[in-house]
């Protein structure tokens, strides 16, 4: 079935479109949404793209980072500045999809995918959103909750602090094909240490629940202690603590439960 | 509902034609264009066989909405050969056995064609960093990957 393809110059005009219709898409990079068309979805009678260079620049100068939602996963690892991020952003796809992936789209890719997200759920990222009410911040976690709702909102940028060095912020992706593939567990790891404690520790997990989630009970066990191995082996053991994943064609829910704490173990302590 | 009229380059040729609302770039390149080079796998991308160019990058036609191209360049397979002669690449796949039953190959072609654009001499872990997009399913990949090191070497028999 043909779609209407609707193209706006501005972003606030898509957003406007998209809101005003519940069967609309925004076509971001192209890998959700061509997909789902690809495999004849009927519930999109129209995709709207904007043209709007606001959407795909990075700012990555200072100490706080911001992303235009259409920047492809490419584009982030061609820039020196967003160093941390390149692991995430290497872990998507073959380079054809990094091609096309965008920031913005991956924030809405269903499990085994979205692992960038991971990656800005630990950072404690702001999405900034435009719905038919204007403009907004909101939360990473928030937007994650209520991602079902979101599809009549268009994400304009995601701003991160960035992390204090390479042993703050840390990422894992398992997967059963190497380079790409589908996650069976994706982990990320903001640490910041104060006076040799961590302090605000933030630990996000892909493939261990619907959408991304934090693993609370594991940053707690972080929490005001130094990173040594007791406290690792306490936030290990309760990594899987809140998580409800499912089975699927890479691994069982039981699997995953099993594994993660032995990857968040190794992840802590900086094994490869 | 009305069709859109679309034009854009192909293998440095201008060309213009009509297409549905939500056609992806796969099937203007093959049905509308007659190009059969990029080859249809499994529309989610996960296989890379429709691999093409565009502007000069590796992207998946099949997940490319095909009005998006609109005054872009895209190169395909068909594309890449000089006159009568195979390219290089070609040539490499033919003397390293690298075609199986063939389906990857147009994809395989192209991102590699998209690696030594870039890198003319890469590492093997580079070569095999630019084909894990693309999915080999008689699992061919060691000849794959000695016949692009060995185009970019230019190790290719004659």
């Amino acid at each position: 079935m043909a779609v209407t393809v609707k193209t706006f110059t501005s972003a606030s005009e898509a957003a406007g479109a998209l809101s005003s219709d519940r069967n609309a898409r925004y076509l971001g990079g192209g890998t959700l949404v061509m997909r789902a068309l690809n495999e004849g979805d009927v519930s999109i009678s129209t995709v709207v793209r904007a043209q709007d260079r606001a959407l795909t620049r990075i700012d990555a100068s200072g100490p706080r980072i911001t992303l235009g939602a259409g920047v492809t996963f490419a584009r982030v690892l061609a820039e020196r500045d967003l160093a941390f991020l390149h692991a995430p952003a290497r872990s998507i796809g073959g380079p054809a999809v990094r091609n096309m992936g965008t920031v913005g789209g991956n924030l809405f890719a269903p499990n085994p995918y979205g692992d960038f997200t991971v990656a800005l759920l630990a950072l404690d990222a702001t999405i900034a959103v435009a719905g038919g009410f204007g403009a907004r911040d909101i939360p990473i976690e928030e937007f994650l909750q209520a991602r079902e709702r979101q599809t009549g909102t268009l994400v304009l940028s995601v701003s991160c602090t960035r992390p204090a060095n390479s042993e703050a912020f840390r990422y894992r992706k398992i997967a059963r094909i190497k380079p790409k593939g589908g996650s069976v567990v994706t982990l990320a790891a903001h640490l910041p240490l104060s006076g040799g404690r961590i302090a605000g520790a933030r630990i996000a997990l892909g493939s261990m629940a619907p959408t991304q989630i934090r693993a609370r009970a594991a940053e707690r066990a972080l929490e005001g202690r130094s990173l040594d191995a007791a406290t690792i082996a306490a936030a290990a053991s309760a990594a899987s603590e809140g998580t409800s994943p499912s089975d699927n064609a890479l691994g069982s829910a039981w699997y995953r439960r099993e594994i993660v704490g032995v990857h968040l173990r190794r992840l802590l302590s900086g094994q490869e | 509902m009305s069709k859109i009229p679309l034009q854009f380059r192909h293998n440095g040729r201008d060309v213009a034609i009509f297409v549905d609302g939500g056609t992806n770039l796969l099937v203007a390149l093959r049905e509308l264009i007659g190009d059969m080079t990029p080859k249809f796998g499994c529309g989610q991308g996960g296989c890379g066989t429709c691999s093409v160019l565009i502007d000069g990058e590796l992207h998946l036609s099949c997940l490319t909405l095909a009005e998006t191209v609109a005054g872009r360049s895209i190169e395909t397979l068909d594309g890449i050969k000089q006159g009568p002669n195979l390219h290089p690449l070609q040539r490499a796949f033919a003397d390293n056995f690298a075609a199986q039953c063939g389906y990857c190959t147009p994809g395989m072609l192209m991102a590699a064609k998209a690696l030594l654009d870039r890198n003319p001499s890469p590492s093997r872990d580079e070569v095999v960093e630019a084909i894990s997009g693309n999915i080999c399913r008689c699992t061919g990949y060691e000849p794959i990957i000695n016949a692009i090191l060995a185009a970019a070497g230019g190790r290719v028999s004659a």
